[in-house]
């Protein structure tokens, strides 16, 4: 597989495309269709895509396993941790309204906060499971 | 008939998924029948969501009908925990194929019975 | 401050020791996290438990969304007692695991134990507070994921089969709720359980509703193994780490059972004709076939922690008896069991973990005279032993008694002879753990062991002492089991 010319040349063409469609749906998740679960997903695609292409090693070499076991309880520190800010701030657990100076604005920033979270969560489950199957030796 | 085309499909996924997790011995196969049977309740919870007229629920002008997208931010939820699920499932399986050469059930059944009387097994972690 | 966010701390607490847990990933780090945030837990779980006493139901809406809109934990003298419960347990279990799981656990894997461990404790307590029916179910499977992955890291081969299997049925039993709690949502477009029984109130006809209960009520029983839906128990308890096994026997069914005591009760015993449907007289014919059945089963089991296992999903019979026995006192005393058998249960559980520890197996046979080297552990699991058959002066002689009055207000003389009569089949069981253990010549594995070390003796003995101090002054936990009753049967007219 890693000669096939068909895959080489496909992944080449779409990895850049892929990666900024991930940011687009990821930023735009606050207006339109999108969020963190599909931008994390598209984004993981586009890895192990290119995981599909070079190999195991070096897209390990880009994107290494100890990297992913941070990243994965980050995500969830990150989504716990603005709940905790919108209790510091005196309201309930995952209020958002206090973040900012007016409740819509806090609303934006703690989806934005939270979505960055899930994000980083979402991509490096999905890497992290591409790993573990793709790691395994056959038998 | 028609009129009950979603929840008829609905139906058959369900009971299809369940057979297919019942009937059959191969582990990875198991697996699928169960993604089968939860993508049944995926449905269930987002064919009724559509409102007829109703647009996507993002506030616009010239819409007032949305449709409900409580079922879509919920089913969001269950197809994660699906995920999960399924790739925690896989994992097993993975690993019980190298602890025991076979995802058969019955094979692995077989490998056991005359052992359980003798002591543990081999010991799971091949890894 | 803090008190008025305790119902989503005792969540919170264990959610970010788990987040730290995975991200320190060094075994004793892992631990001495988990110690903490376990500890912190339970005594959240407590301050709860005083504020509920002293001002009746909190209501706790998670970002500030009405119940209509958002997710809202309700706290009651109901679910306030599970809270405590499996705090207090978790708290133990984490005190006893450090040894034994250093003992059975590959080293790298030990941080992923103790996250797994509090994001399975996370999510039966999310389990217990919430009062949303699709946040339980995800909790229920946050709780469920963290489980067949401790049971996957048993030793054993046969632990990664009995995970497979656990996961398979598991996934089928949440499944089905979910597809319920689908059926109540397009009834009464509302997800939070209180509304949910304001609305079916006024809801005519019932056969949607009808086909929801039976979806959840099904779906539930495959998650807390009534009778014949509890083939996956035995092997998941016996393969699993020792320090797991105390977790899931102890808690884990039992929060089950809370989900549908709340769904029976306090949803559907709000609407006329689905509140009137025989799912008691059902929930009583499983109920006595799992007292016999499974622990004639027990009887026949060679692995002591099999033994247990069966007599798990026995016990589970006496706690679902009193759920269908739907009267204050028969609710109380299934409560009042639920709350002693986890107890028991737990002590037993820890007790042959150490066993486990010491002489390196479980199997009867080989355990022959192992009261004479390890007497306060042998102890502990005969004193838990007794309080599964009801002896007098144990809290399952409590429970019990309970239940059996509660049989007999409800009319069922026949049932009362039959708790009794079942109780005799422990004697069996239980007979043959402790002849072995304490009356036979020690055999090779009990002559090369000694004492489990005192971190494993210390929460086991709690245990096993609450086992014993239940028994002679009942007081504490039947005013709480009965007034958990009273707010369950508050909520059926």
């Amino acid at each position: 597989m890693r000669f096939d010319i068909v895959l080489r040349v496909a992944t080449k063409f779409m990895l850049a495309p892929l990666l900024l469609f991930a940011l687009y749906v990821q930023l735009h998740g606050d207006y339109g269709p999108g969020g963190g679960f599909q931008a994390g997903v598209i984004a993981a695609a586009a890895i192990i895509l290119y995981g599909l292409m070079v190999g195991l090693g070096p897209v390990q070499k880009i994107v290494p396993s100890a990297l992913l076991e941070v990243l994965i309880p980050g995500g969830v520190l990150i989504y716990a941790g603005v709940g905790v800010v919108g209790m510091l701030q005196g309201g309930n657990f995952l209020d958002y309204n206090r973040l900012a100076q007016d409740a819509v604005h806090g609303q934006e920033w703690g989806v934005f906060l939270v979505e960055i979270g899930v994000f980083m969560t979402v991509s490096s489950t999905m890497i992290a499971i591409f790993y573990a199957f793709a790691g395994r030796r056959r038998s | 008939m028609i009129a009950h085309f979603s929840q008829i499909a609905t139906i058959f996924l369900m009971v299809a998924g369940l057979y297919v997790v019942m009937a059959r011995g191969n582990m990875v196969k198991k697996l699928i029948g169960l993604s089968l049977f939860q993508s049944s309740v995926y449905l269930l919870y987002l064919l009724p969501g559509k409102v007829i007229g109703g647009t996507a629920p993002i506030i616009g002008a010239g819409f007032t009908v949305y449709a409900n997208p409580l079922p879509h931010v919920l089913i969001l939820t269950a197809i994660v925990v699906g995920i999960a699920t399924l790739a925690l499932g896989l994992t097993l399986v993975v690993r019980i194929k190298e602890a025991y050469g076979t995802i058969e059930e019955d094979e692995i059944i077989a490998k056991e019975t005359p052992k359980t009387r003798n002591g543990p097994g081999r010991g799971g972690d091949a890894a | 401050m803090i008190a008025s966010h305790l119902p989503v701390l005792v969540i919170l607490i264990p959610l970010l020791g788990a987040v730290l847990a995975a991200l320190s990933r060094h075994g004793f780090a892992a631990w001495l996290i988990a110690l903490l945030a376990s500890a912190a837990m339970a005594a959240a779980s407590l301050a709860l438990l005083f504020r509920v006493q002293a001002e009746g139901m909190i209501s706790y809406r998670i970002g500030g969304w009405a119940p209509e809109l958002g997710i809202e934990y309700r706290i009651d003298a109901f679910n306030v007692l599970i809270v405590v419960l499996v705090s207090v347990v978790a708290l133990l279990t984490m005190i006893y695991a450090r040894r034994s799981v250093l003992a059975e656990i590959i080293p790298e894997r030990i941080a992923w134990f103790y996250t797994m461990m509090l994001l399975c404790v996370a999510g039966l307590l999310g389990i217990a507070v919430t009062g949303d029916a699709f946040n339980a179910f995800v909790f229920l499977e946050i709780s469920s994921l963290a489980t067949y992955t401790l049971i996957a890291l048993g030793r054993d081969r046969r632990a990664l089969v009995a995970a497979y299997q656990y996961l398979i049925v598991g996934t089928i039993g949440a499944t089905l709720y979910v597809i319920g709690v689908g059926l109540i949502y397009l009834s009464t477009g509302t997800l939070n359980l209180g509304l949910i029984a304001e609305r079916l109130a006024g809801i005519e006809g019932s056969r949607a509703l009808i086909v929801a209960e039976a979806f959840i009520a099904v779906g539930i029983c495959l998650k807390l193994a009534l009778f014949p839906l509890h083939a996956w128990l035995p092997n998941a308890y016996a393969y699993a780490p020792s320090s797991a096994a105390v977790l899931l026997a102890s808690t884990a069914t039992k929060v089950a059972i809370y989900l549908l005591a709340r769904f029976l009760f306090t949803v559907f015993g709000g609407h006329v004709d689905v509140g009137a449907l025989p799912i008691g007289a059902i929930l009583i014919v499983l109920s006595v076939a799992a007292m016999f059945i499974a622990s004639a089963a027990a009887v026949f089991q060679n692995d002591v922690k099999r033994i247990l296992a069966f007599s798990s999903v026995g016990q589970v019979g006496y706690i679902t008896l009193g759920l269908a026995l739907a009267n204050p006192t028969g609710l109380a005393g299934g409560l009042l069991h639920l709350v002693n058998h986890a107890l028991m249960k737990g002590a037993a559980f820890m007790a042959i973990g150490a066993i486990v520890l010491r002489a390196g197996t479980a199997k009867l046979d080989e355990l022959s005279g192992i009261g004479r080297t390890m007497p306060w552990t042998s102890a502990a699991l005969t004193v838990a032993g007794l309080g599964l058959i009801g002896v007098p002066g144990t809290s399952g002689f409590v429970s019990k008694y309970y239940l059996i009055l509660g049989a007999l207000e409800a009319g069922f003389g026949w049932l009362a002879i039959l708790i009794v009569a079942s109780s005799v089949i422990a004697v069996l069981y239980v007979g043959r753990i402790v002849e072995v253990v304490w009356f036979r010549e020690p055999a090779e594995a009990a002559r090369a062991s000694r004492e489990a070390p005192l971190e494993l003796l210390l929460p086991m003995w709690v245990l096993a002492g609450a086992t014993i101090w239940f028994g002679i002054d009942a007081e504490w936990p039947a005013g709480l089991a009965a007034a958990a009753a009273r707010q369950l049967l508050g909520g059926a007219p």
